[in-house]
């Protein structure tokens, strides 16, 4: 178990990276916290030629206000965002997203960044990101762009990034008022990958009927999952138990497409979204009518 | 007896090192002008090899050389049987096959060896690793126990009808006579699944010939280097004198590191003879899950007679136990299930017989438990699914049927794994089993926990499993102990340590027996060039065999002391008291002489040694038992399930175990710890998981489960004590008795937890998947 041979570079700032990954361009992977590139490269998975390490710019790793919302720095670290006072006040869902993630010493290395970047669908910041309509900010030599959540994760492991680009920062925008959120997940082993989840978020109007529903799945398909004929059932109305109910088969039997694997057959997993569903519907009705 | 040192609560005295990364593992051995070895592993379980080329990775720069087969000429031949089939039985059928150190022709598990490269890093051998192609014919994987053993079915090894691997059965009074007078006949098939060792510490192996001095010096992460030794200088044509093998700290054994030969192990010293260079191999993560031999996959069809008060009259039992490509370990691990499946209950009549199939799947040997949970599995399973038939309290169940403390010694008649009739030396089983459902307040809980919780929707259930350990088997173990003229105490024996504490527990006899400090003695366990004769760690049997031998070596050197400090202080033996490392006038404290003093004096630069006596005061001793001594123990559970997620939580873990004498309690309760967590493992998240093409699907640790201490839960554990009879310390072993019990107790818990779903559970592991499959699946 050990790597292909391989060019390192540790640039100290973002230019030098951005020339390195416009110099080698196919060639080369950023490494982050190297939570799932390294495991990738000693399997010999992955056997890039360069490895562009960005560990040594200080600048990728702040958390700020931005927004009513937040934005983080693509090398924040979980722990790091697990402990924010700023994203436990504005970025709630984020908030209680970070335990679920991994274990303590994964979650020390591992980076906002790189999670997102990787785009695994069983990963939780990219379902809580596509929940939450975050934005990605993009550069390269060229320039930079800002990225909607549905229009940077495109497929299994994949991203609307190129070779040359990296991703800078997230913008997490605020919960909208009289919202409710909830993250609901089933893992063998709590610091697993979790073999299915889902993200809520329900914002109520002033009559307590719903305005706004979303849901996103992960281990549910290639990318992040959402289910808006569920939502709908949901949407204009006043959520009652059997709407819950209704919502939660709808999606599980028709709008997520899981996978079977040696912990889970596709059955199993439908299953479990319905469970989960219900389980953070009634959480999230709950917070937003503000109960907690 | 009262003893000073033996039994108490003595802190790990190799902590320190091994804490602060001051102990040496194989993998710290680096030696100037070392070569790396990296294998070329079959990706195909079964297929003929119709060609190597190994011409692309030879041209590597840094690669020394690659080898196949062919290259090792003479020197290629498969490993030694380790154990024959127990000759007493009439009708044994054996099929010796034994693994070989380089396939020649035909791949026989996933994982098997066809190449090694050795290089001047491993960096570089596994690049060259990836520039070896084979051609190769796949054929027909063997890997469904029960239709293995079919006419025209794929074999696994050419030259058998089929592949049988070994057929016995073993009877004791007359089951079909007792069914007769049954009450109650039942009938299950149970299937117990693969999983694997997970030694923290992967195999490794460092190995350096000496071409001058004319010897071979192995570090291996083996639990038995005294007959590595042997086996090797048989090998290579050397005599035992020129090898020397040392099994310094081993991160882990759980059985799997008493095998031998490895491959690998038979591969490197070749190497470093034919390079005479220094040649270095670390086995993998990924390597371990297909090279490492692995165990409990077994199929087995039970009938159990009982009256319908629930006494047993009888159990009749077929079991298909699977030893994947090889049986290097012959029947150990099976007759250990048959020896087990009365579990410590007085049956009179059972009838077993085991079939061994050969199977395209990695080499099973022993795992902890050695075959000991199926078993124990089985009955007690049979017993809860008869307790709801009759109607009965399970545990009333249970105890009427406990061997009786008054019948021990008692005859199982069933031959184990020590190839004699198993006898039961001593035992007191009923009141550790009521001090288990007192410790877990089974009533309390059955009349007011549960059904409060079930009134707020919860679904907790417990469930407690006594079971038995058969431990401490022959041959033998030696110990060599000495008084150093410092005054402190050097002390060896052959079993290896891989974190049994026996440099703690073994110095606790010494200390006992010599009235030195604990610190005063250092122990070398696993270094062949400190005693010569020994077999190694396995089957529990530490602290009886060679704990016995050091407490035999201890006493003699106790002899040569007094009786030389006697001469000296002019005063008889029996007036002398050997403390605080002096040995002193029990009645004139100060008129004394330090051990130190007395070993020089031991040992004159000038006299003669008187006739009849031998210099220093060291003694090696060995002991034998005629047959082992079985612990007892019972585990309980408290678990709580979600009927909808299928996410299970042990709320309450106790466990009340008699392992005789215990000589260090934190060490009992340590192995006790251990076995629980491995033995959840099996009962919930361990299983390695085969496809048709008997490749291993989850040869990861992010893919093979294993409880973390995250997953763990608190575990209380009390003591009872039943010396055994046969030994002088009284010891019986208790390493692989935490992993036995547990998958039954879950099974039982859970049911018990789930009393609406009709669930009956015949099957470990149990997957949250399965599980769901079993409430919400009507079975086709
Ligand atoms: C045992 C284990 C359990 C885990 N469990 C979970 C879990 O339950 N949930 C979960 O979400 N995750 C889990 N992870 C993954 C973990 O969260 C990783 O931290 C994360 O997936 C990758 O982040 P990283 O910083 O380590 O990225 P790296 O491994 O360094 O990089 C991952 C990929 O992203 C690319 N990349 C990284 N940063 C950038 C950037 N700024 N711009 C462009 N590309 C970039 C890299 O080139 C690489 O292709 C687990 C990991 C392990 C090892």
């Amino acid at each position: 178990m050990k790597p292909a041979p391989f060019k390192y570079y540790a640039p100290q700032s973002v230019p030098e990276v951005l020339d390195l990954l416009n110099e080698y361009g196919y060639d080369a992977k950023v490494l982050a916290g190297g939570q799932s590139l390294v495991p990738m490269m000693n399997f010999r998975l992955v056997q890039p030629a360069v490895i562009v390490d960005i560990n040594k710019i200080p600048e990728l790793s702040y958390i700020e206000p931005h927004d009513k919302g937040v934005r983080l720095g693509a090398m924040v670290r979980h722990s790091q965002a697990e402990k924010d006072p700023l994203i436990k006040e504005h970025a709630p869902l984020i908030h209680e997203t970070m335990p679920q993630i991994a274990t303590v010493q994964i979650r020390n290395r591992g980076t906002i960044g790189g999670s997102l970047a990787h785009a695994d669908s069983s990963a939780e910041l990219v379902v809580v990101t596509t929940a939450l309509d975050a934005k990605f900010k993009i550069q390269n030599q060229k320039g930079e762009r800002l990225v909607p959540a549905a229009e940077f994760f495109v497929g299994l492991l994949t991203t609307s990034m190129e070779s040359e680009d990296l991703l800078v920062e997230v913008q997490i925008p605020p919960m909208p008022a009289h919202s409710g959120w909830s993250l609901k997940e089933v893992a063998r082993r709590p610091h697993d990958f979790a073999l299915m989840g889902v993200a809520v978020i329900l914002t109520l109007n002033k009559k307590d009927r719903c305005t706004e529903a979303r849901m996103v799945y992960l281990s549910a398909g290639d990318g992040p999952i959402s289910a808006p004929e569920a939502a709908k059932l949901l949407i204009g109305n006043e959520i009652t138990p059997e709407l819950i109910t209704a919502a939660a088969e709808k999606a599980a039997a028709d709008e997520i497409d899981p996978g079977s694997d040696i912990h889970a057959t596709a059955e199993f997993r439908r299953h479990l979204a319905n469970v989960l569903t219900r389980r953070a519907l009634e959480e999230a009705l709950q917070r937003a009518k503000g109960g907690n | 007896m009262t003893y000073k040192v033996i039994g108490k609560r003595v802190k790990r005295v190799e902590d320190p090192r091994l804490l602060t990364g001051g102990a040496l593992f194989v993998g710290d051995v680096n030696l100037p002008n070392m070569l790396h070895a990296a294998f070329f592993r079959s990706d195909y379980a079964h297929a003929k090899i119709k060609s190597i080329d190994t011409s692309l990775a030879k041209e590597i720069p840094g690669v020394v050389g690659v080898y196949t087969a062919e290259d090792m000429g003479e020197a290629w031949e498969p490993g030694p049987p380790l154990v024959s089939p127990p000759p007493t039985l009439e009708g044994v059928v054996f099929n010796s096959r034994r693994q070989v150190p380089l396939v020649k022709d035909k791949v026989k598990h996933a994982g098997e060896i066809i190449a090694v490269v050795v290089a001047e890093s491993r960096y570089i051998a596994e690049d060259a690793v990836e520039e070896i192609y084979v051609d190769y014919e796949p054929l027909p994987a063997v890997t469904d126990l029960e239709k293995c053993l079919e006419p025209g079915h794929p074999l696994v090894h050419d030259d058998l009808d089929s592949n049988l691997a070994a057929y016995l059965v073993q009877n004791k009074g007359d089951y079909e006579a007792a069914k007769k007078e049954a009450d109650l006949v039942l009938k299950r098939k149970f299937k117990l699944d693969r999983g694997a060792a997970v030694a923290m510490e992967n195999r490794g192996i460092v190995v350096d010939w000496d071409q001058k001095n004319q010897h071979l010096m192995i570090w291996d992460t083996t639990q038995s280097p005294i007959p590595i030794r042997n086996g090797m200088a048989a090998r290579l044509g050397l005599r035992t004198h020129q090898v020397r093998v040392v099994a310094p700290f081993v991160g882990g054994g759980f059985g799997p590191k008493i095998m031998m030969f490895y491959a690998e192990e038979m591969v490197l010293p070749w190497l470093t003879m034919k390079l005479n260079r220094p040649v270095k191999w670390i086995e993998d993560r990924k390597e371990n899950f297909y090279a490492t031999t692995q165990e409990r996959e077994q199929v087995q069809e039970v009938e159990m007679a009982l009256s319908k008060e629930g006494r047993i009259l009888g159990i009749k039992q077929k079991i298909i136990h699977d030893t994947g490509a090889f049986d290097p370990y012959g029947l150990t691990t099976p007759l250990n299930t048959q020896s087990h499946s009365m579990g410590g209950y007085d049956v009179q009549n059972y009838n077993s017989e085991l079939f061994v199939v050969f199977t395209n799947k990695i080499i099973v040997t022993p795992v902890r438990g050695a075959g000991r949970p199926q078993g124990i599995y089985v009955v007690e399973r049979m017993l809860d699914i008869a307790s709801k038939e009759l109607k009965l309290d399970p545990r009333d169940v249970r105890r009427l049927n406990f061997i009786p403390k008054d019948a021990f010694p008692y005859n199982h008649e069933i031959i184990d794994q020590a190839f004699v009739e198993l006898v039961l030396d001593s035992g007191n089983y009923l009141p550790a089993y009521e001090k288990a459902l007192e410790k877990i307040e089974y009533d309390k809980f059955v009349q007011e926990e549960q059904p409060r919780l079930r009134a707020e929707g919860k679904y907790v259930g417990i469930g407690v499993v006594p079971f038995i350990e058969t431990t401490g088997v022959g041959p033998y173990e030696g110990a060599r102990v000495a008084v150093e003229p410092s005054g402190k105490i050097s002390a060896a024996t052959g079993v290896g340590t891989q974190g049994q504490s026996h440099m703690t527990s073994f110095a606790q006899i010494i200390a006992e027996e010599l009235g030195v400090e604990v610190e005063d003695v250092s122990l070398v366990s696993g270094d062949t060039a400190e005693i010569h004769w020994g077999t190694g760690t396995f089957a529990s049997r530490g602290a009886v065999v060679a704990g016995n031998a050091v407490l035999a070596a201890a006493s003699d050197v106790r002899k040569k002391v007094l009786k030389l400090a006697s001469k000296i202080l002019e005063t008889p033996e029996d007036e002398l008291e050997l403390e605080g490392g002096l040995v002193r006038v029990a009645d004139i404290p100060e008129k004394s002489i330090s051990l130190g003093e007395l070993a020089v004096l031991a040992n004159p630069f000038r006299g003669a040694v008187e006739p009849g006596t031998e210099p220093g005061l060291e003694s090696t001793k060995y002991f034998g038992p005629a047959y082992g001594a079985t612990a007892f123990g019972v585990h309980g559970m408290i678990l709580e399930v979600d009927p909808e997620t299928m996410m299970i939580k042990i709320h309450k873990y106790i466990a009340v175990e008699d392992c005789g004498t215990m000589l260090n309690p934190l060490v009992v309760e340590g192995q006790i710890h251990g076995g629980v967590s491995m033995g959840i493992g099996n009962a919930y998240y361990e299983k390695l998981h085969y496809d048709e093409n008997a490749q291993l699907l989850n040869a990861s640790l992010a893919d093979y489960l294993i409880p973390t201490s995250a997953e763990m839960p608190h575990i209380e554990v009390y003591h009872e004590n039943t010396p055994a009879p046969n030994n002088k310390l009284g010891t019986k072993g208790v390493g692989e008795a935490g992993a036995i019990p547990v998958p039954a107790a879950f099974a039982q818990a859970l049911e018990n937890a789930l009393p609406d779903f009709n669930l009956e559970i015949t099957e470990t592991p149990l997957s949250p998947n399965r599980l769901y499959e079993l409430l919400y699946k009507s079975e086709e």
